[in-house]
């Protein structure tokens, strides 16, 4: 977003700030606009202007040009805004960790920044209020790419201390591309739930009159309010119109599209709630409010990876890998399987007390080692297959695993136990 | 009207849709009859500059509208606002840069994006794309030199296909049709000039060979005003040949408007303010079949007075609409089907008696007018309350508004003029470097120049230089070209394109729908002998009218050739009974008889060979 080169020198040397009107002079051509950031993919050469029609254009400047500053940028007054409080209505907490659904665009320079306050982000969806009373929190401003094993932890902790002080759900805005990820870690480290944990997203940003940020987190505060749902879920579009949501388990989800509004999929499972406007509809079975308290987990050993198998893998890699870690997930292919080169990695792997689990690439079904004999041999080899339980989701869950014990045994057998609804052993045609 | 004295001054915008694919994704610029999945969305009003939402906006949204979008067979997710912008079309790019050279502009050196917001839900995103290309150019027509302000490159909305309570239905075929929106100077001073102004921006634009053609293609913005009047907008407008008629319509409407504020000011009329008088008991027993039928739907028949606008609300002496249609029009925006005023009345079966109750009931003085409206009494308050805000508005003078064009030349008023576009740039797509070597390429190919295809045409073709002319600025060079180069016969071609279209078109039915395949079967057909010349008029009619073929339509209409035998047969029938009135007349008779025979032999037969033979006939009979 910053000018560099010939362009950056001349704006340091006119002290031009971003926002500021500029006046541009090239031979006898004059401009006066806004200085807009510049473009990460616009060319060195090039000063952005607003112009007073509200046009951008790029200007190349070279060492003739002349840069002046006309006038500063106005300071943004930003009102302090408050929460209402209306006893008549239920508290949810807001715990905002960043990404699209939490970014807000200035108009004026078109720079794209993170909600600053939980109040901005609550006043952008004024009719949450309407629903609910909010009691809302920026802990993390960051995209969801850049999310670790410790914000994971620094995130339920937030969550089970909202639940634990009355409030009767916790809505978590997160970036889309790794919430699969952080509502299977919740759902691990949050026990004995009072009310949903819901991790909502967005595809389009919120500066978009066509953004599903609102109608998704409009359907998160109704299922706080209005459910007796005890579990960890995601929540986003069921479809591509802004007709109902979708209420995902929190460790049978994920990101099934790039883009699209509806790309949050029950993987091997059914979604655990419909909410269309205020209706409530539950799919399937669910767990419901407990009394409480809520019981935090929160040990995570973060020493894991999570290995995609495929043709030409080598085993040079694999035991790189290996040696790093204290456990490997394998996304295998079709029922879980790897090749026999790899067969060797995973047998030294073991011997190591390495822990390794196997789940498949294909997502949809389950592992079974017992039909082919690279199947057997993974198992005799020492692997352990986690049946239809997502790759994603078994990898979150070893670590977590690890952190609760040291004891191999005790790790296999958490690991083998079905704790937040991650197994099912029924797939329906 | 003397157009200069009026101050008179338009400009105008010109969209043109491009033939070159998508802006920003690869999906053909096509429409289609079909549709298949449909997408029910809604918009809501963004943030503003201080981060806060409009609450009233906000309610207005929710309460109104969805928006049902029907996707097509060739549809894609980035239609469907599911998937970020591909990379801005290249062609489209350069036929903006094009057509800027062709004007003389100067492109910017890299072209950034905008999303300009629209939430009429014609945009599955909220937001139109759009971009500054270059700027300040002219273009001369005649001897008057014409500024180009601006030609930005932007992306076409989605096609509306009906409004049904709080649900429009749009498809996706239009949206991201790429538009090059030109825009002129405010430098037109008559309503001829801005005919010609928009005939020749047309002419360029298809010179470059990369836009779309046919009814929508292009669409004009209107900018007009009278000095002392405002800046009106007509929205729209697709017929060239109207364009003149909407400006002297709109000239004549300001100075109407103009006239009656004086008249007002005259008479030191002030704002009224909303008295509303319930005046149904008045017309209980009433013979006005508007009135009647309303307090029958249990509608109420409300009544307010305008303090001295008496007379400012019928039409002038010499027939030009004052208030009364602006008034009705504002109305209407409030659901209402229409009002009655005090200048119309009495009359529409209102009686004089019924009249002087109204007005005492107001307490009107003679210098008042009023004003009736009769519906749900919800309604009926609601569009009382625009129509004196409209009246108040008369004292100011003009109001600036938008106004939508009508099929007869007149134009109604469809909203204030939009505030500000609010515009922020569009980060997903890459801006465009414009270098020297892109610039100079397109420089150097250069598409020929209309007035270099007139003198082309002349010499190629053989037709004179006014129809080469008409051609090049009617819009059917291309085809006349393809058509004269592939069957010879360019008379005829351009007979079709200049004399025969234009009269079709007064007759009610639209030629510009008649496709290339239909005219080369019309002008094999002639080759082959099939029909004479004569009969093409009549065949186009048949096939826009019933959909035949060119076959069927010969057949029908039973316009095969005839052999010359019954030709003379015809002839030497008519020549004996009407043979006083040609010995009377000599051979000046010839034309008459000749109007005869025609009739007899519509289309069947070259007028030159009847000509020939009823010539020699009636000689023959006179000596």
């Amino acid at each position: 977003m910053k000018y560099s080169g010939l362009v950056g020198e001349m704006l340091d040397r006119a002290n031009a700030q971003l926002g500021d009107v500029i006046e541009v002079r090239r031979g006898n051509e004059v401009h006066v606009g806004i200085l807009m950031p510049h473009h990460d993919f616009s060319s060195e050469s090039i000063v952005t202007l607003k112009l007073p029609n509200g046009y951008n254009m790029g200007i190349r400047l070279d060492e003739k040009s002349k840069v002046k500053v006309e006038s500063r940028r106005e300071p943004k007054e930003r009102k302090k805004q408050v929460l209402p409080h209306d006893p008549a209505k239920k508290d949810i907490a807001v715990i905002s960790t960043g990404g699209t659904i939490a970014s807000y665009v200035d108009y004026r320079t078109g720079a794209v920044h993170p909600a600053i306050s939980a109040e901005e982000l609550v006043f952008s969806v004024p009719e949450l209020l309407d629903l609910a009373n909010v009691r809302a929190k920026v802990l993390y401003s960051i995209l969801s790419e850049n999310m670790k094993v410790t914000h994971w932890q620094g995130l339920a902790r937030a969550v089970a201390e909202e639940l634990n002080s009355g409030a009767v759900g916790v809505i978590v805005p997160h970036g889309t591309d790794t919430m699969g990820f952080t509502s299977a870690a919740l759902a691990f480290m949050l026990r004995n739930l009072t009310g949903p944990v819901i991790c909502v997203g967005a595809q389009r940003s919120s500066d978009r009159p066509s953004s599903d940020a609102i109608m998704n987190l409009l359907a998160a505060t109704r299922l706080c309010v209005d459910s007796d749902l005890g579990e960890v879920v995601v929540l986003m579009h069921g479809e591509s119109s802004d007709s109902y949501t979708l209420a995902h388990r929190g460790t049978k989800v994920r990101k099934m599209h790039a883009s699209r509004r509806d790309a949050f999929r029950s993987i091997n499972s059914e979604p655990i709630a419909k909410i269309e406007g205020p209706q409530i509809e539950f799919i399937s079975e669910h767990t419901g409010r407990s009394k409480g308290p809520v019981e935090l987990k929160d040990k995570i050993d973060g020493r894991a990876s999570m290995l995609h198998f495929y043709p030409g893998f080598e085993a040079d890699h694999f035991d790189l890998i290996a040696n790093h870690v204290k456990g490997v997930v394998i996304a295998g292919t079709g029922l879980g399987h790897v090749s026999e080169e790899i067969l060797g990695s995973v047998t030294r792997a073991v011997d190591k007390g390495v822990h390794v689990y196997v789940t498949t690439q294909c997502l949809y079904g389950a592992v079974n080692l017992n039909v082919y004999s690279t199947g057997r041999d993974m198992v005799t080899a020492g692997a352990i297959p986690l049946g239809d339980m997502l790759p994603e989701t078994a990898y979150v869950k070893l670590m977590w695993a690890m952190g609760q014990t040291d004891d191999p045994e005790e790790v296999r057998k958490l690991m083998l136990t079905n704790i937040a609804g991650e197994f099912t052993t029924r797939r329906f045609v | 009207m003397d157009y200069r004295s009026l101050g008179l001054k338009v400009g105008i915008e010109i969209h043109q849709q491009l033939s070159t694919g998508k802006l920003f994704c690869d999906c053909p610029c096509d429409f289609s009859d079909d549709h298949h999945k449909e997408i029910v969305r809604r918009l809501r009003p963004t943030q503003s500059e201080l981060g806060e939402i409009d609450r009233a906006a906000l309610e207005e949204s929710e309460r109104k509208m969805h928006f049902r979008y029907q996707t097509v067979p060739f549809s894609c997710l980035v239609e469907a606002d599911e998937e970020p912008p591909h990379d801005a079309n290249k062609r489209a790019i350069e036929a903006s840069l094009e057509m800027s050279s062709l004007m003389g502009m100067k492109a910017v050196d890299e072209v950034h994006f905008m999303r300009k917001i629209v939430i009429d839900g014609s945009n599955t995103g909220g937001f139109q794309r759009t971009a500054l290309i270059s700027t300040g150019g002219s273009i001369m027509v005649g001897d008057r030199k014409i500024g180009i302000s601006t030609l930005c490159l932007e992306e076409d909305a989605a096609r509306k296909i009906v409004e049904r309570g709080s649900e429009v239905t749009y498809r996706l075929d239009r949206l991201g049709i790429p538009l090059i929106e030109i825009a002129t100077d405010p430098d037109m001073a008559t309503p001829e000039e801005a005919k010609y102004v928009a005939e020749r921006i047309g002419a360029l634009l298809r010179a470059t060979k990369k836009v779309r053609r046919g009814i929508g293609t292009i669409r004009e913005d209107l900018n007009i005003s009278v000095s002392g009047g405002a800046r009106v907008e007509i929205k729209g407008a697709q017929e060239l040949r109207l364009i003149p008629v909407y400006v002297e319509e709109e000239a004549k409407r300001q100075i109407a408007l103009l006239d009656v504020k004086r008249i007002l000011r005259e008479r030191g009329a002030k704002s009224s303010s909303l008295d509303i008088k319930d005046i149904s008991p008045l017309f209980r027993v009433t013979k006005c079949k508007v009135l009647k039928g309303a307090l029958e739907e249990k509608g109420r028949i409300l009544a307010i007075r305008l303090r001295k606008f008496a007379g400012t609300l019928g039409p002038s002496e010499n027939g030009v609409n004052r208030l009364g249609p602006e008034l009705a029009s504002h109305a209407r925006v409030a659901g209402v089907k229409g009002l009655f005023h005090s200048d119309e009345l009495p009359g529409y079966g209102v009686t004089m008696t019924e009249v002087e109750d109204t007005q005492s009931a107001l307490e009107a003085e003679p210098e008042d007018a009023f004003v009736m409206v009769a519906d749900a009494v919800e309604k009926a308050m609601a569009a009382l309350a625009r129509i004196v805000d409209r009246a108040n508005a008369a004292i100011e003078g003009v109001p600036e508004e938008t106004r939508d064009p009508l099929p007869d030349g007149h134009t109604v008023y469809s909203r204030p003029l939009p505030g500000k576009d609010r515009m922020y740039p569009e980060t997903d797509v890459k801006p465009i470097l414009v270098n020297e070597a892109v610039l100079e390429s397109i420089k150097l190919n250069l598409p020929e120049l209309p007035e270099e295809k007139v003198s082309r045409f002349v010499k190629e073709f053989g037709i004179s230089k006014e129809q080469a002319d008409s051609l090049v600025k009617s819009g059917y060079e291309d085809e006349f070209e393809l058509l004269a180069g592939g069957f010879g016969s360019a008379q005829v071609v351009a007979r079709i394109y200049l004399n025969t279209f234009p009269e079709l078109e007064k007759a009610g039915v639209n030629p510009s729908s008649l496709s290339l395949d239909v005219m080369k079967d019309i002008l094999t057909n002639l080759k082959a002998g099939a029909f004479a010349k004569e009969a093409i008029p009549d065949i186009l009619t048949s096939v826009l009218q019933n959909g035949h073929s060119v076959e069927r339509a010969t057949e029908t209409l039973g316009v095969e050739k005839v052999d010359l035998d019954s030709v003379r047969a015809v002839c030497d029938r008519l020549v004996r009974e009407k043979e006083k009135f040609i010995r009377d007349r000599g051979e000046e008779s010839l034309g008459p008889i000749m109007g005869l025979v025609m009739k007899e032999l519509r289309g069947k037969v070259d007028g030159k060979v009847i000509s020939e033979i009823l010539r020699e006939r009636i000689k023959q009979l006179l000596t």
